[in-house]
């Protein structure tokens, strides 16, 4: 790529009359094309719609960073369009839960640093946004799958002080399923149902390929989990 | 993390609610402070365990009984919180103070409460331990609440309760970092216990208690006695990872200290529960 930028103030130092500009622009369009096709061939997949999560604990907070990012945008996108109907406690939980998903995916992005995954291109084109069952299902859906994920990558993690931020966030992901259950079906035993918490009073735990299968669905981008610790 | 060395901390502790006016805003000081009253709460049951764990690991697991003691000391303190908390559902669930609506919500919760004993008590018999004895518990705190006869003074035990279990296990987690399976399981009850401070929370805004959200904001206490302010502290903390959030994000502090729980120590738990401790 460089080699046909550095030839080009060559070309432009020419006088260009008509003819010699299009025979220029035509010569400048075919090389682009090879351009285009030289970063696919030599770069392995930069915006090719492919993320490596990395190894180790700089992974695993990839990880978490990559699942902060579509419940930020989830929750954006509910809060931008919100459903007919509403209630201001749905309006106020929900919101909520906005702000803390965006302050932890930007926290994330932070503390990774360099080493930070891009932004992730995510498909919400299964969620219907005007349908409260459709939104209150799915923020069920992400913040049990949330909890399940954080629980199950606690003993992924080396450095006992990422473990801690770890259970600083899971919490507050629990407190929100919780929360979202409780809309879906009030008063009852729900928000910790036996349908994520076992006999054991144990809540669920998933590895990242668990995870990943599921949040799948919603997340365009390909991620490569293939180098987190196991 | 060694109990012994709990007690010993624990004895040295000062605690000052001199600028509480009322009875029950005055609990923690009732009658007893310092080493009297926490060297008299201490569950026996701790001490025993721990001054037996040593010397009763079979030789085979001898080369880990260290790292092992410290997993199996933390399991005895998480159980003597789910002593608590399961006694406490348990008295409230068969009191008739729940109101109808709320019915069950408080019995799945003593049903995980009453799970978790039974599942960390197996744990820790599997790990070569001795699971310490409940201590007895009043929950009346010396007369200061009434909880299985008022409605809102039994929720707001249970706010204080759950909220307090929440940061207890964030707190200890690192403790267990040797040991993934008991690590993975003490997260798994982590989040089950915030599950259910989430909808305590809520539910004593629904009756009109206060008007707490399901998350923590600030170090708010809301509504409940100024006693319980230790179970918030700290929570309003807004630096995590050595990053100060509110300076890499537009989202405000208020909404950044509810997006992070924080964790208190042994001692601060302790601290806390000793007050409902005979």
């Amino acid at each position: 790529m460089k080699n046909e930028q550095e030839k080009s103030p060559g070309i432009m130092a020419q006088p260009i009359g008509r003819l010699s500009f299009l025979k220029y622009s035509g010569a400048a369009l075919a090389a682009t094309g090879l351009l285009v096709a030289g970063c696919k061939k030599d770069d392995d997949d930069p915006n090719a719609g492919s993320v490596d999560l990395g190894s180790g604990d700089t992974g695993i907070l990839n990880y978490a960073y990559a699942l902060e990012q579509l419940e930020a945008a989830f929750y954006i996108a509910v809060m931008d369009s919100p459903y007919a109907g509403m209630t201001q406690e749905e309006a106020q939980i929900l919101g909520d839960l906005k702000q803390h998903e965006i302050a932890h995916r930007d926290f994330f992005k932070a503390a990774i640093g360099s080493a930070a995954i891009p932004s992730l291109e995510v498909d919400f084109s299964s969620i219907d946004f005007n349908s409260r069952a459709s939104v209150l299902g799915t923020a069920k859906a992400f913040e049990d799958l949330g909890v399940a994920a954080y629980n199950g990558a606690g003993k992924l993690i080396a450095d006992a002080n990422y473990l801690l931020l770890a259970g600083k966030i899971v919490s507050v992901e629990a407190r929100h399923a919780a929360a979202i259950r409780d809309l879906l079906n009030p008063g009852s035993a729900d928000f910790a149902g036996n349908d994520v918490v076992d006999t054991n009073g144990l809540d669920g735990a998933k590895t990242p390929a668990q995870v990943l299968a599921i949040a799948g669905t919603y997340i365009k981008t390909t991620i490569d989990a293939s180098h987190l610790p196991a | 993390m060694k109990m012994l060395s709990i007690l010993e901390k624990l004895g040295e502790t000062k605690f000052d609610f001199s600028e509480t006016k009322t009875r029950r805003e005055s609990l923690f000081s009732i009658s007893k402070s310092g080493k009297t009253l926490l060297t008299a709460a201490l569950p026996i049951g701790i001490i025993a365990a721990v001054g037996t764990d040593a010397k009763a690991s079979p030789a085979g697991i001898a080369s880990t009984s260290s790292t092992n003691a410290t997993v199996i000391d933390v399991l005895n303190f998480a159980l003597t919180l789910e002593y608590l908390e399961s006694q406490y559902y348990n008295l409230g669930t068969s009191s008739g103070v729940i109101l109808a609506g709320d019915v069950a919500v408080f019995n799945q919760i003593k049903q995980h409460e009453n799970d978790h004993v039974a599942f960390l008590q197996s744990t820790i018999t599997q790990l070569g331990g001795t699971p310490v004895n409940s201590p007895i518990f009043d929950f009346t705190a010396g007369g200061a609440f009434n909880p299985f006869v008022i409605y809102g003074d039994f929720l707001a035990l249970a706010q204080a309760f759950e909220d307090t279990g929440v940061r207890a296990y964030k707190g200890q987690a690192g403790n267990l970092i040797s040991n993934d399976g008991v690590l993975t399981a003490a997260l798994q009850i982590h989040s089950v216990e915030a599950r259910h401070a989430s909808e305590v929370r809520r539910i004593r805004t629904k009756n009109g208690f206060d008007t707490s959200k399901g998350w923590i904001t600030g170090n708010s206490r809301g509504t409940l006695p100024a006693p319980t302010q230790a179970v918030y502290d700290g929570e309003q903390n807004v630096t995590q990872g050595g990053v100060n959030v509110t300076t890499i994000t537009s989202v405000g502090s208020g909404s950044i200290q509810e997006a992070f729980d924080e964790p208190l120590t042994d001692v601060q738990v302790l601290a806390i529960a000793n007050l409902f401790i005979v």
